[in-house]
């Protein structure tokens, strides 16, 4: 029977393999990511529990950094290693239950540490809303966002798809119902800073997703369901609203604005917004 | 000696048609699958040019493309945004039912199991045959949906309702998209037929592992590549059922008036939807609950053909055997209880969130182990750098950076932030669509001589693995940034918004190194298909491995194994076994004519059965 192909060239592989592996990867990894923070990187979060969730994406991105390093550079070593040579032999090594059950347990303490901190966030973000919150709804539809105000009466009149009309009541508000009469439908969205909002989301249509990116906020529309959220803008500005799922054609133009301001200036707005 | 007659005899009396067409043979419906997979790769490949066409510079005129997709470029040459969502809808659906499904259960494991396991064929040749037969027309049915009314579907590869659903019968055309017309209908039919196909196919494959094993092969000395396909179809029979569920339902919301997955009141174009008490989120858990074992209907194979790489071309027994079936059972046990890890942001109950994070992060465990395993067998090993090789070191790497990013999307309130953004993609592409397909080519490289009984080039295939490894990351580590700064998928493009303004350097780069990657397949391609006919004639055993397979000819006959079915005596992994005189051990070979693997015999899993010398042939019995 033929020898196996002389193993000559099978160090020089994988020192080559080896290279490649820290050079790409794990130099070209941490690079990519240093470069990425001043080019291409999350937005300046502009919302109270956004600085919780940063804090957890900085940790995963830490824990899981070190691991992709870490395995990167074993492997790179063992191929750099233990190219074939000759007719050296393998070493008859397949079992150690020491090394496999720290090899386990190691990585699942890791995990069970990041799912209590995720446990814990993802309670405060969905936890119930403070009282003093103000209150809107969003309505997707393609492709735009429509928003609604309560009013002076602080309660959202019934809607009813059927009157929906685009230019005179896009939103459906039934005249039947006394509570829509001081009703504020806008395309804009205005909000106060430092105020918790609870923003009820819906749709029109078929599923959008109400995507803050600097609010680290994103919740789907869903047709006939009503999801209610809640958040507290913690900085001045015009931020973007984006759609995150897809809804047709024009899901990439479905822009919406939020302008976050103090809460005279929305109260002015809102008032010029009733006439 | 009466059943290698009988072998013969068939072998000899069988028509073309029947040997190569309409064949019962597992090996040729094994190489069936393989080769029409490995069409569609190239059409998906194609789809995912044209993705990134347009991502990279979105709205520009492409004069070239405007004349081989005339329907999907204006007359201007820029591609058309509805043309675009089916495109990527297609890309998706292509990639993960017609390529990968197919090519690494329908083709490894119609090839493989058969011959790991010491057995003649499958438990049901017809079924089987009818399994193949069936996946041609889903791929018709499916490439159909470009050339109807409205074009192909543009709801994405998980068509979510009610955009999937909204259909039009009086126009043919969807009501909320254009392509959620008759495209969108031919879709979900040409899926149906497909799941059929694999259902018989994962039948098959339960019931010959169970029952077709050989004289010694227990369960326990199944090669891990043999474990991961068994441990798939079980997935397979018991999830895509599900699926086909989801799909007749969506088809009876389209055109039978029923409304599971559609509510009252919507305002679609104007008009009033007459579709009354649905429920949208009802497709994605009955979506996902297919969905996510399905990713691991993708990954299992590969980690299964990784593992048999690494040991045969590392010299080294894999190491942990027993942890790495361990870790397939319980990766796919767990497969079934994280579908909701898709639905953070759905609207589901917050709570139900909290319970599929742990659940999502727990399957990360098994994962680890069987990474840290793989690395754990190159270590003293002595590895031959082959092309089979150097493709399973590179899917380890790929497992690793895909696998990391899903510890991020599995905790929901960072999932909240990336559901849906390009970390997503990169996240997948990564952990499932690159690795898978490293463990493809990997599998390619190495198989290649048993199924064709000819050698691929060494040269190539190690260029191929350059260009690719290097492609990949190029291509897809940068995705993650894309998606840290928030851009979302299945945007047509990115302009519209301030927030992406900067990032359409890196969607160039990443356009770029996509181009690169496409064009390296092109070795691969001219490699394969001229080491079909020019390749050097490959022995039976050329990589000096010990798995059955590698004890039949290359190619193997029709029945496999000549008048005697092969006894097992051992585990698979006996290599570089201390004061043997080679360096490998067949399973084949009697205890008593080697010395015994360290310790093999004496574990109740690796050794079970009770180990008897051939004396009779059963067969002949």
């Amino acid at each position: 029977m033929a020898e196996i192909p002389a193993a000559t060239g099978e160090r020089r592989t994988g020192r080559l393999l080896a290279s490649l592996i820290v050079v790409m990867i794990v130099f070209g990894g941490v690079g990519m990511t240093l470069l990425a923070r001043r080019y291409w990187w999350l937005l300046p979060v502009a919302s109270a529990h956004g600085v919780d969730v940063d804090r957890l994406i900085y940790t995963t991105f830490v824990v899981t950094g070190i691991v992709f390093v870490l395995v990167h550079i074993l492997i790179a070593a063992f191929v750099w290693r233990f190219g074939a040579r000759g007719t050296e032999r393998a070493a008859y090594w397949h079992d150690d239950r020491t090394l496999e059950l720290t090899y386990t347990l190691v990585p699942a303490a890791v995990l069970v540490t990041l799912i209590s901190m995720g446990a814990v966030v993802w309670a405060r973000v969905h936890g119930p809303a403070p009282a003093d919150s103000m209150v809107v709804e969003v309505r997707g539809e393609q492709f735009g966002w429509l928003f609604r105000y309560p009013g002076p009466d602080g309660i959202f009149g019934r809607v009813d798809p059927a009157r929906i009309s685009p230019k005179d009541n896009p939103m459906g508000l039934d005249p039947a119902d006394p509570a829509s009469a001081d009703d504020l439908v806008t395309r804009e969205l205005h909000l106060a800073v430092n105020r918790p909002v609870r923003v009820r989301i819906r749709s029109k249509d078929v599923l959008h997703s109400f995507f803050i990116p600097a609010f680290r906020v994103k919740q789907d529309a869903v047709p006939g369901m009503t999801v209610e959220i809640w958040f507290t803008p913690t900085r001045e500005g015009t931020y973007e609203i984006a759609c995150a799922e897809l809804c047709g054609i024009g899901h990439y133009i479905m822009r919406g604005k939020v302008m976050v301001e103090s809460a005279d200036a929305v109260q002015t707005w809102l008032a010029q917004q009733s006439h | 000696m009466a059943v290698m007659h009988e072998a013969a005899h068939e072998e000899h009396k069988l028509g073309f048609l029947q040997r190569y067409v309409f064949s019962q043979d597992h090996k040729i419906i094994g190489i069936q699958y393989m080769m029409t997979s490995l069409f569609m790769a190239a059409v998906g490949g194609v789809l995912a040019m044209l993705i990134r066409m347009e991502l990279g510079w979105p709205g520009a005129r492409w004069g070239l493309a405007k004349w081989l997709f005339p329907g999907g470029f204006t007359g201007d040459g820029t591609l058309k945004p509805d043309f675009y969502l089916a495109v990527v809808t297609m890309h998706g659906s292509i990639m993960i039912f017609f390529v990968l499904t197919t090519a690494l259960s329908g083709g490894f494991g119609n090839f493989l199991i058969p011959l790991t396991i010491g057995a003649r064929d499958m438990a049901f040749p017809f079924m089987n045959m009818l399994s193949y037969w069936l996946y041609p027309p889903a791929i018709v049915v499916l490439l159909a949906s470009f050339f109807v009314a409205g074009g192909a579907p543009n709801a994405g590869w998980t068509a979510y309702p009610p955009l999937s659903a909204l259909y039009n019968p009086a126009t043919g055309t969807g009501l909320a998209a254009p392509g959620s017309g008759l495209g969108q209908s031919l879709w979900l039919v040409s899926l149906a037929i497909l799941i059929v196909s694999f259902l018989f196919g994962s039948l098959n494959y339960i019931t010959t592992v169970l029952q077709l094993r050989t004289r010694g092969m227990s369960m326990g000395r199944m090669p891990l590549v043999t474990w991961a396909q068994f441990t798939t179809a079980i997935l397979m029979l018991l999830s895509f059922p599900v699926l086909f569920a989801a799909v007749v339902m969506l088809l009876f919301d389209r055109h039978l008036g029923t409304s599971f997955f559609v509510p009252s009141g919507l305002v679609v174009g104007g008009q009033l939807v007459t579709h009354q008490g649905g429920n949208p989120l009802l497709w994605q858990h009955l979506f996902w609950f297919l969905g996510h074992p399905e990713v691991y209907v993708l990954i299992l194979p590969p980690m299964g053909i990784v593992s048999e790489i690494l040991a045969v071309h590392g010299r080294k027994p894999i190491f942990g055997y027993k942890a790495m079936v361990a870790s397939i059972c319980a990766i796919a046990f767990l497969s079934f209880l994280v579908w909701g890890h898709h639905m953070f942001t759905s609207g589901m109950n917050p709570l139900v969130g909290t319970a599929f994070m742990v659940t999502t992060l727990a399957i990360a465990i098994p994962s680890a182990v069987k990474t840290f395993n793989w690395v754990a067998t190159l270590w003293r090993a002595r590895i031959h750098f082959t092309p089979a090789m150097l493709f399973a070191i590179g899917f380890v790497s790929l497992f690793v950076t895909g696998g990391l990013t899903g510890i991020f999307l599995g905790s929901p309130a960072v999932d909240v932030y990336f559901q849906d953004t390009f970390f997503v993609v990169a996240h997948f592409h990564f952990v499932m669509a690159s690795a898978a397909l490293f463990g493809l080519f990997g599998g390619l490289y190495h198989w290649f001589p048993k199924m064709f009984g000819r050698m691929m080039d060494e040269r190539l295939g190690k260029l191929h693995f350059w260009l690719t490894f290097v492609g990949i990351y190029a291509t897809f580590f940068p995705m993650h940034f894309l998606g840290m700064a928030g851009e979302p998928r299945r945007y047509y493009s990115p302009q519209m918004y301030d927030f992406l303004r900067g990032l359409s350097g890196l969607n160039m780069f990443v356009s770029l190194a996509a181009f690169g990657l496409g064009l390296a397949q092109l070795i691969f391609a001219y490699n394969f298909i001229r080491s079909l006919f020019r390749g050097p004639k490959a022995e039976g055993n050329p990589w000096h491995a010990n798995t059955l397979e590698w004890q039949a000819d290359s190619p193997p006959p029709h029945g496999n194994w000549g008048a005697t079915l092969p006894t097992v005596h051992r585990w698979p992994y006996d290599y570089s076994v201390p004061g043997a005189t080679e360096d490998y051990i067949p399973q084949t070979v009697p205890v008593t004519a080697a010395v015994v693997a360290g310790g093999a015999l004496h574990h109740p899993v690796q050794g079970g059965a009770p180990d008897e010398p051939p004396t009779t042939d059963l067969n002949s019995a």
